[in-house]
């Protein structure tokens, strides 16, 4: 390739493995694009970052990042990144996974390595269904949403992310969607430098499943994400979420609390 | 800063001996979740490694301590954890993934009655075949079943070199009885120690390919943070660690997994023996339930009977020729084990068609000497 032909990302993505093997219209390439420009912008080494992911479409995110990268079992990112920044705090440990993974079948997983305050960055693609195994109902759903496992409707309450993991002790949350580039963008870039839990919801158009099931084209589901979204400064717990009338979205919560790792090399300093 | 190697004699409980034995194999990493009669090992641990530098955590669940025993191994560090069957049972998934990607770490069961919850506090050798087949897929596993307290220490260090010179899970199946049992070890000097390190890449990182495996089919590892920026995938991959759905590259790929630890089934192998050399009675144990053997064995000779003890030091990869080989001339083979018919499929599949005779034991105690010699005699009768 010649150098005016080179993409100004090639250098952070495994180009081989493209291109992607995502949906027209996915809002998964544009947390990717996202990911890798803050790590750009903020020039900081590839060689010292580990992208972690679990099982779905957002999980296949670390396959294309040219960093180390492990793609792990379905809910399992965490625990997984746990063991990474706990034995390598010298490295970025960051997180790309989706609802499901992360808050159905990992959600144990996610509120104590909130509570422990694990040093890693979180970055968890909501589009409100199970991509992935064909747009079934999961824990984020809209409650009577029509979807192949819930038919008639869904029937279950959905969890506000932001609320959940804030409160389980996370020291930065933040809600943006991926029309809201630029600060999606600088929320990553925040939580890449920041030391300790953190964690950015993205609301992400799953454009074949959730989209395509609710009659919605890509076009109508980024459009939503400008007019239905309001940024805010307020309480995770006011950052309420409905995507068809209003989703707050922000960054909600940045404190600086000892980490799991900190605490830890304290304790080995005394126990010595 | 305190010793690693705790080197001398002292009388100490198995669980307390396999902690040792996993700090002097140099183990950095220890994670897991309370269960009995395996928590004692999680608190030594706990005791031990904040002097030494060594990294203990204890997770919410077993699944998520065995997926950081698997981020720690990529991150370089020796990892263990250690639970009881029903923390291996939630764990299988994600042992799957150590196999597929090829993470070493050491996973030690002490076994208790099952199924379901059963006999928490009580021995039994009832997690054969989980630790050989309770993953999905097909996979090879390396076991090794220790017999007292100083193979609870030897064993541990023997399963961490055979996980980082094979890049695989290995399991230590231990029981309750051994975990909780109070006996002398010996911790040698750690001169005298061996210890096996994985291989790691020379190729610079330009031409590794993470999954690319010489003759010994066990592929170098780079950890992370060092420069190779490889990606590994529980999804069937090429050499390149690539996500790849072709026949073929399954079909390599699984054979290579299973292969390499097939092939080195002599060398991983490790039995005892006790007057096999002209036994008629074949009696073949492993764990706890090989000393009553040994016993029956000796007091069968004193009474003038023909029998010999083979003890399984390793169960898995299943020695099927050594079985075959050491069964040729007897009559008839014992198979002694504290479940209700597990091992005892391997031996009677390897030694056909010599009649083989079961002796089952559920709960608690291991089989006495006694019931082994009356089995003996009635095949010598
Ligand atoms: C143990 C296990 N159960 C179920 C599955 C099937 N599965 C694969 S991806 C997925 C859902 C993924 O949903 P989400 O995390 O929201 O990611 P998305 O595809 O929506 O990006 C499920 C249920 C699996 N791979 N493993
Ligand atoms: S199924 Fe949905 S989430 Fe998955 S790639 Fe397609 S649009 Fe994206
Ligand atoms: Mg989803």
């Amino acid at each position: 390739m010649t150098e005016e032909m080179k993409h100004p990302l090639s250098d952070y993505l495994r180009m081989d493995r493209l291109p992607h093997i995502w949906c027209a219209g996915c809002g998964l390439g544009i947390i990717l694009h996202s990911y890798v420009e803050a790590i750009q912008e903020l020039s900081m080494d590839l060689d010292k970052i580990v992208t972690v992911s679990g099982i779905g479409c957002a999980g296949r995110a670390s396959g294309y990042v040219n960093t180390d990268a492990f793609h792990t079992t379905h809910g399992r990112a965490l625990p997984f990144a746990t063991g990474i920044s706990i034995s390598r705090p010298d490295l970025k440990t960051v997180v790309i996974s989706g609802d499901g993974d992360l808050f159905a079948i990992g959600g144990n997983h996610l509120i104590h390595a909130a509570r422990r305050n694990v040093d890693m960055l979180v970055i968890c693609s909501n589009n409100f269904n199970y991509g992935m195994t064909g747009a079934q109902y999961g824990p984020t759903t809209p409650l009577n949403t029509r979807t192949p496992t819930s038919p008639y409707g869904s029937i279950e309450n959905p969890f506000n992310l932001v609320a959940l993991v804030a409160s389980s002790g996370a020291t930065m949350v933040s809600r943006w969607t991926v029309y809201h580039v630029y600060h999606l963008k600088n929320a990553i870039k925040k939580g890449l430098q920041k030391k300790g839990f953190s964690f950015i919801e993205v609301i992400s158009p799953c454009t074949t499943g959730f989209g395509r099931l609710n009659k919605q084209t890509p076009i109508e589901m980024m459009r939503q994400l400008r007019d239905n979204t309001k940024i805010m400064k307020v309480h995770p717990m006011e950052a309420t979420i409905d995507p068809s009338t209003e989703i707050i979205i922000g960054d909600f919560v940045d404190v600086r609390k000892p980490t799991y790792g900190e605490i830890l090399r304290e304790l080995e300093a005394k126990a010595r | 800063m305190a010793n690693r190697v705790l080197t001398g004699t002292r009388f100490v409980h198995g669980d307390w001996a396999c902690a040792e034995g996993a700090i002097s194999a140099g183990c950095g990493y220890y994670a897991a979740y309370p269960i009995t009669p395996a928590t004692e090992i999680a608190e030594r641990i706990a005791q031990r490694f904040p002097v030494l530098g060594g990294k203990f955590i204890q997770f919410e669940d077993e699944i998520g301590a065995i997926a950081s025993v698997i981020g720690a191994s990529f991150s370089g560090l020796k990892a263990m954890t250690a639970t009881s069957g029903p923390g291996v049972s939630l764990m299988l998934e994600n042992i799957g993934l150590a196999v597929m990607t090829e993470a070493p770490c050491v996973i030690v069961n002490v076994m208790r009655g099952g199924p379901s919850t059963g006999q928490p506090t009580m021995g039994a050798q009832g997690d054969v075949m989980q630790c050989r087949w309770g993953m999905h897929g097909d996979v090879e596993t390396i076991a090794l079943a220790p017999q007292s307290v100083q193979e609870m220490y030897d064993l541990t260090v023997e399963a961490f070199n055979l996980s980082e010179a094979y890049r695989t899970p290995v399991f230590l199946l231990s029981d309750a009885n051994i975990g909780h049992l109070y006996e002398r070890l010996t911790i040698p000097r750690e001169e005298e120690l061996t210890l096996v390190d994985r291989k790691r890449p020379t190729l610079p990182p330009s031409e590794y390919l993470p999954y690319r495996a010489d003759e010994s089919l066990v592929p170098p590892m780079a950890s992370f943070g060092d420069g190779y920026r490889f990606y590994s995938t529980g999804l069937t991959h090429d050499e390149k660690g690539y996500p790849d759905m072709s026949v073929e590259t399954q079909d390599k790929l699984v054979r290579r997994l299973c292969d390499k630890i097939r092939r080195n089934t002599d060398k991983i192998t490790m039995v005892e023996t006790l007057m096999t050399d002209d036994c008629e009675v074949l009696v073949v144990a492993y764990g706890i339930a090989a000393r009553s053997a040994a016993t029956a064995v000796k007091q069968a000779r004193e009474r003038g009977l023909k029998a010999g003890l083979l003890r399984l030091v390793s169960l898995w990869p299943f020695p099927d020729k050594l079985l075959e080989k050491m069964a040729e001339d007897a009559k008839a083979v014992i198979v002694a084990e504290m479940n209700y018919g597990q091992l005892v499929r391997e031996v009677e599949r390897a030694v056909k068609p010599k009649p083989v005779r079961f002796l089952p034991k559920l709960g608690e105690n291991p089989h006495t000497p006694g019931e082994i010699l009356e089995a003996i005699r009635r095949i010598d009768a």
